[in-house]
């Protein structure tokens, strides 16, 4: 065999890997998002965030425009406090409403914006104020069936 | 009679150990002479070319059916739950956790693997190698060492064009034969697989799979017996022990890297 | 020269450095090849040594030629064109020039011997180890390696030591011969010397006879006792 041949080859085969690699990489991971632009950061209180998780989408009308980055809980006012990232192309007044929702019976949760009509937008930062938070199946069946023994 | 089988016992458990000393010291001897293969890449590219690139077909072709049969199967039982849009995650996170790597690192003991044993014990048997000690080239450095680090680099990078071709399978019998939208198969893979927690993760199994294969194989085939008897248990040896050395460590990463 | 399985390919590997002695002391020009250490032994084979295997031991997936020209280019800084010159050279000097194309695996028994004698003085050695360089050869393959053996000692002035049982072939070019037997040297002397050897045992060894100090029949009971036990345990 010849060598010209041979390096061809093994040129051809290590192009190939990183073909691979590069589309596992961002064509089918979230690397890609790891580097996209940093988006401006806002923050919600929630009663009850059921099963939010960091990185777990946000969107508005459907459309995927940020992601949750860090949950915590505020001992003070004993309220989840959800903060995400917005990606900055989308902006949004100052009484959008936040609601943690369920994609399908029972898929993922993730938090849906609900635009208002104030003039201000939201700046980095700030709070919003109108929540609602997770339906959580076992309380809503549970106020179901109580509702039920009190008809009776 | 008692006496003969703890002696047997004893004679292959004393024979165990002296295997494994044999191929520490054997790998230890390879990482002491490989910096002197880096400075000759021309012999590690000649066997790149017949450790990786002869394997590439193969790779190929397991990739593309397992992926095609994971997405099958897949849809057949997430239709059930309205959830056949997962079809892409469950194809891609099985491919790159567990199958990608296993599937290459038994394909490769199989392909490769067997190969190196062969040709390495059959240059010793040949006198090859002896010969080579008598031109005072030492065969460590020609024919050992660029055959392992030809093996320890062809795996990780048959593993990523195995990962990447299962998932193109799968995204062709979601997409082209059961008519899934093909904006929703990315779009999950790209929400919920994590770059560092499944690829990744993926990719460091397949490094050390590679490692042991190629150790196994280039072992063994420097270790048999210089007979066709001994060359042919050699290479059953190196597919053997190299498979299930591949299939208990899997268990062992997926324990470190997912916990338990 | 001894008969087969005796340790004479031992003694080879022995002063070849391949193996190491449990005792005594090997020294080759002088220097005890045990002590030195690795490049020290591998440095002293490249100017010392060549040695021709049985079965020629070359290299499989190179052609006649690279096969020729791998300790040059391994050892040397030279050019291909110096190593061109150098290399057809080495074959024409065992015929085989017209060769140089064909891989090992194309090649007769005797030819891949003539090739590996060529690869063996590529370096200019100064002793050559061979080790059974006659097994197993037609009688005209046989001639040439004689021949070429002979030729080359005395062009090249080099030391040979051949490991070998084919005794006329042998002793035919040899200057001295030690026959061992069972890892002791049994006689020692002139090719002349041994042909008139007292001892039974190399008479035999020698001239090839069937039966004499080395029984014909693998040791065993008598026939006649063997056969009549057959009968009473039935």
């Amino acid at each position: 065999m010849n060598t010209r041949t041979i390096e061809i080859a093994v040129g051809f085969f290590v192009a190939a890997a990183v073909v691979a690699l590069f589309m596992l990489a961002l064509k089918t991971s979230n690397l890609a998002s790891y580097g996209q632009a940093e988006g401006y950061e806002i923050k919600a209180h929630f009663d009850n965030i059921g099963g939010l998780k960091v990185r777990s989408p946000v969107s508005a009308g459907g459309v995927h425009i940020g992601k949750v980055v860090s949950i915590n809980y505020d001992t003070k006012d004993y309220e989840a406090v959800v903060t995400m990232s917005i990606q900055p192309d989308y902006q949004f007044p100052k009484d959008t409403a936040a609601s943690i929702l369920t994609s399908g019976l029972l898929g993922e949760q993730y938090i849906g914006l609900d635009p208002g009509g104030d003039e201000e937008n939201l700046q980095p930062g700030d709070l919003i104020e109108i929540t609602q938070p997770a339906l959580v199946l076992e309380q809503v069946i549970g106020q179901f069936l109580y509702s039920k023994a009190q008809e009776e | 009679m008692m006496l003969d089988k703890l002696q047997l016992l004893g004679q292959k458990t004393l024979d165990i150990f002296a295997r494994t000393g044999r191929g520490g010291a054997f790998l230890l001897h390879i990482l002491y002479v490989l910096p002197a293969t880096i400075l000759r890449p021309a012999l590690v590219i000649r066997q790149l070319y017949y450790v990786g690139v002869q394997t590439l077909v193969i790779i190929v072709v397991a990739g593309l059916f397992v992926g095609m049969v994971m997405a099958l199967q897949s849809y057949i039982v997430l239709v059930d739950f309205g959830a056949e849009e997962s079809i892409s995650l469950m194809v891609a996170l099985s491919i790159m956790r567990e199958l990608g790597p296993v599937f290459t690192g038994l394909l490769f003991a199989g392909r490769a693997g067997s190969a190196l044993t062969a040709e390495i014990g059959l240059m010793k048997s040949t006198e090859q190698l002896s010969g080579m000690e008598m031109m005072a080239v030492d065969p460590m450095k020609y024919v050992i060492a660029p055959r392992f680090l030809a093996g320890v680099i062809s795996v990780p990078l048959l593993t990523a064009i195995f990962m990447a071709v299962a998932i193109l399978g799968g995204y062709f019998v979601a997409v082209e034969l059961l008519q899934l939208y093909d904006g929703f198969f990315w779009s999950q893979l790209q929400n919920k697989v994590d770059f560092y927690e499944d690829l990744l993760n993926g990719m460091i199994k397949s490094v050390v799979f590679g490692f042991v294969i190629v150790w196994i194989a280039v072992f063994e085939g420097h270790d048999c017996l210089p007979t066709s008897e001994g060359l042919g248990q050699a290479t059953t040896r190196t597919v053997v022990h190299g498979s299930l050395a591949v299939l208990g460590l899997d268990f062992i990463l997926t324990a470190i890297m997912f916990g338990v | 020269m001894g008969p087969s399985g005796t340790g004479k390919t031992t003694l080879l590997k022995l002063i070849g450095g391949q193996l190491k002695p449990d005792a005594g002391i090997i020294r080759v020009d002088g220097q005890d090849v045990h002590r030195l250490g690795h490049n020290e032994l591998y440095e002293f084979r490249q100017r010392m040594m060549g040695m021709l295997f049985q079965s020629g031991a070359l290299l499989t997936d190179l052609n006649v030629y690279d096969n020729v020209a791998f300790p040059l280019r391994e050892h040397t800084r030279l050019t291909e064109s110096v190593i061109r010159h150098l290399v057809l050279l080495k074959l024409q000097a065992v015929g085989l020039r017209g060769a140089r194309n064909l891989m090992p695996a194309e090649l007769s028994g005797g030819m891949a011997r003539r090739v590996a004698l060529a690869r063996a003085i590529a370096l200019d050695p100064e002793m050559i180890l061979y080790d059974e360089p006659f097994t197993g050869q037609d009688p005209i393959s046989m001639g040439v390696l004689v021949k070429l053996i002979h030729d080359m000692n005395h062009a090249l002035g080099l030391t040979s030591v051949v490991v070998s049982h084919d005794v006329r072939e042998t002793a035919s070019i040899s200057d001295y011969v030690y026959v061992i037997s069972a890892g002791k040297v049994v006689e020692h002397g002139s090719p002349k010397d041994l042909y008139h050897s007292d001892s039974e045992w190399v008479k035999q060894f020698m001239d090839g006879l069937p039966d004499g100090p080395v029984p014909f029949h693998y040791p065993c009971a008598d026939l006649l006792d063997d056969l009549m036990q057959t009968e009473q345990a039935k």
